[in-house]
């Protein structure tokens, strides 16, 4: 029997990152994918737009001592899109951010964050500028995304966030990690199989 | 009832059964992998003790990080090295097929399972890979998946997902000389956004897309997810039946003829009902040119670099401005360039290799320029030597190289240095993806590429003529 790990909650303060269309290159550099675990890959999210060539500190939000320690980030739209790489969203993760909060996610990207339980919600671009300038000037404040009632909290404010309702399931009952849950069924992918012509050569 | 498009008949085939989280699992009829993104799966099945479901539906190769100057082993890149050789382990513990730099089949993993016959209409298709959308090109729904879904369909030959809306791009009318499949899905997504995408499957069709070869259309269906769409199909037709006849891994004889019935049965049925159709003319479309830093900043070559707050997103434009170092207003065309990179999954293929050929026989590459020509697989490299294409490109003074995947991202030797600038036949301009932080990549057809190698700047193809 497999544990199961439900996700409900996400507490902690934010990094800001803003920019529409924020690709998974930049997230994690391609380089970083030579590697042949994902261990180390929290040392890398936006490596490039975070140290120059000499390797010197650039001025981004990963690298502020204000937003250390944060647990969600918060992005505009389109956010992970691009390569497939699941690198990008385990190093968010690994480099402690467990919850995110954006305009919009791209497809691949939003998968990956499920599948390591990591909650991808989305709000409106107003209430995103408001969210981002609120960071910007108040790194301290600690928001709590709770799944159970679809609201981010901070400063005794509750805002409604979308999920889809797939993930939202997924991660509330803890069947994100969906490998015990398809397996179960193995029989059934099999009477499936048989049943495609091309699983069978075509043959009559 | 409204008929069913190609997606609904190959989801409902698939279904293995509803979940519980109110997704569908799906059937997964070919699961293809590479070296990248897939060594954490296969540790993650060794601390489960679990088996490969249908080993012999999973097809390995390498391409990522092949160097494609000298390919003999022990890489000197150590880390590249040392994950080739955690692949070998994997496929060799697990019993899967393997097309290693030592085998003919070896080639980048969508130019090589379309080339072997093992996409086929009608099945779904995973890898750990985004541009898996190019197989979709057959009318199999084919997407790129992360690494813990290649773990699952290891597992189970199956996913959980969601299903989506489907949106008809209808490209109509001819396109006119010197414009390509690229120019037709860089307007595609130049007209519906990065994002646009996003919730959509999309299906390509129209006369401009059903003239089109298969290697046209898995041009167009190789980007879908640059418009951010996961799948963008084209349905089966006799071009992609003729196109699979005698393929390796395709049926001969009796059950070939029973293949095309059945792949001719998926396709969206004349009164299918989409969510959404896009209309599109194929003659107003003009080689085009990607300025920015996502394949959706793109203009016509004889247009004007616009002006950010003429475009949806400003500020993303200005951020585009600032990495490329140009001004709006100013023409792309005369742009210089230093580097000219005819390859990628987007167009390496014979077809690309031949247009590209081409506009290079009887020219010279400008002295300045540092361009090279790499062949999507080992079997296009052999069949375009027989055919003297690389003789035409080394004389033009390109470099001809071995099978990879080599400069459209930055995991192998092939990379742009401090601030180049790249006129590439590949996919992706984002910043550092040709493997410099500072790096400018301008993506357009192959033809484009040597057109521009050859004038040392962008160039109009059209004047090759
Ligand atoms: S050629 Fe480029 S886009 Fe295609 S698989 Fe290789 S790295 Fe990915």
């Amino acid at each position: 029997m497999s544990t199961v790990t439900k996700i409900i909650q996400v507490t902690g303060t934010v990094i800001p990152v803003r920019g529409n269309d924020i690709d998974t290159d930049r997230i994690l550099p391609a380089r970083y994918l030579k590697e042949v675990t994902f261990s180390r890959m929290g040392e890398y999210p936006f490596f490039d737009e975070r140290f120059d060539q000499e390797g010197k500190a650039k001025h981004h939000p990963f690298n502020d001592p204000r937003y250390k320690d944060a647990s969600l980030l918060f992005v505009n739209k389109n956010f992970g899109c691009g390569s497939s790489r699941e690198h990008a969203p385990q190093a968010l993760f690994r480099y402690g951010i467990h919850a995110l909060v954006g305009e919009s996610f791209a497809a691949i990207f939003a998968g990956n964050c499920v599948m390591m339980g990591i909650p991808t919600v989305t709000v409106s671009f107003n209430k995103m500028e408001e969210l981002m300038k609120l960071a910007e000037s108040s790194p301290k404040t600690v928001y709590t995304v709770d799944l159970e009632t679809s609201t981010l909290s901070y400063d005794g404010k509750q805002i409604r966030f979308d999920l889809p309702a797939s993930s939202w399931n997924a991660l509330v009952t803890g069947a994100w990690d969906s490998m015990s849950m398809l397996r179960a069924n193995l029989g059934k992918v099999k009477g499936i199989a048989s049943r495609l012509p091309y699983m069978t050569g075509f043959r009559d | 009832m409204a008929g069913r498009t190609l997606y609904d008949k190959i989801w409902e085939t698939h279904t293995v059964e509803r979940l519980s989280t109110g997704q569908d699992q799906i059937f997964i009829g070919l699961h293809l992998i590479h070296e990248i993104t897939t060594a954490p799966a296969f540790d993650m099945l060794r601390e489960k003790g679990f088996d490969i479901a249908f080993p012999e539906r999973t097809f390995a190769t390498v391409d990522h990080i092949v160097p494609t100057d000298m390919r003999s082993r022990p890489f000197l890149d150590s880390q590249a090295e040392e994950l080739l050789k955690a692949l070998e382990k994997n496929i060799t513990q697990f019993g899967i097929e393997f097309y290693g730099l030592d085998s003919h089949r070896q080639g980048i993993v969508h130019v090589i399972g379309p080339q072997l016959g093992l996409t086929q209409p009608g099945m779904t298709l995973a890898c750990g890979d985004s541009h898996t959308s190019t197989h979709a090109a057959f009318g199999a729904l084919a997407f790129g998946i992360g690494t813990s879904q290649v773990r699952d369909v290891l597992a189970t030959q199956s996913l959980a997902m969601d299903k989506l809306k489907v949106r008809r791009i209808n490209v109509s009318g001819r396109l006119p000389e010197g414009v390509y499949a690229k120019d037709v899905i860089l307007s595609i997504i130049r007209k519906l956004g990065v994002g646009g995408g996003r919730g959509f499957v999309y299906e390509y069709g129209g006369s401009v897309i059903e003239k089109m070869d298969m290697e046209e259309r898995m041009t167009v269906c190789n980007m879908s997810i640059e418009g951010g769409a996961l799948v963008g199909y084209i349905n089966p037709d006799s071009t992609t039946c003729d196109y699979l006849s005698g393929r390796e891994f395709v049926p001969k004889g009796e059950e070939f003829k029973r293949a095309v019935a059945y792949w001719k049965s998926v396709a969206s049925d004349a009164d299918a009902r989409y969510d959404d159709v896009v209309n599109i003319e194929g003659s107003a479309i003009e080689p085009t040119v990607t300025w920015g830093i996502n394949p959706g900043q793109a203009v016509g070559i004889s247009e004007k670099l616009p002006y950010p707050e003429k475009l949806s997103d400003p500020e993303g434009a200005k951020r585009a401005y600032e990495h490329m170092g140009w001004q709006p207003g100013s023409p792309i065309l005369g742009t210089p360039i230093d580097v000219a990179f005819v390859g990628s999954c987007t167009n390496s293929r014979l077809s690309d290799l031949r247009a590209a050929a081409n506009i290079a026989k009887g020219r010279r590459v400008h002295p300045s320029i540092r361009a090279l020509v790499v062949p999507g697989s080992t079997e296009i490299k052999a069949l375009a030597e027989k055919e003297g294409l690389h003789q035409v490109f080394t004389d033009a003074g390109f470099e001809w190289r071995e099978a990879g995947c080599s400069m459209c991202l930055g995991m192998n030797p092939d990379k742009l240095k401090g601030r180049e600038i790249c006129a590439s036949s590949s996919n992706r301009n984002f910043i550092g993806r040709q493997g410099s932080p500072g790096g400018r990549t301008l993506l357009m057809s192959p033809a484009m590429v040597v057109a521009s190698a050859i004038n040392g700047k962008i160039a109009d193809v059209r004047e090759f003529a």
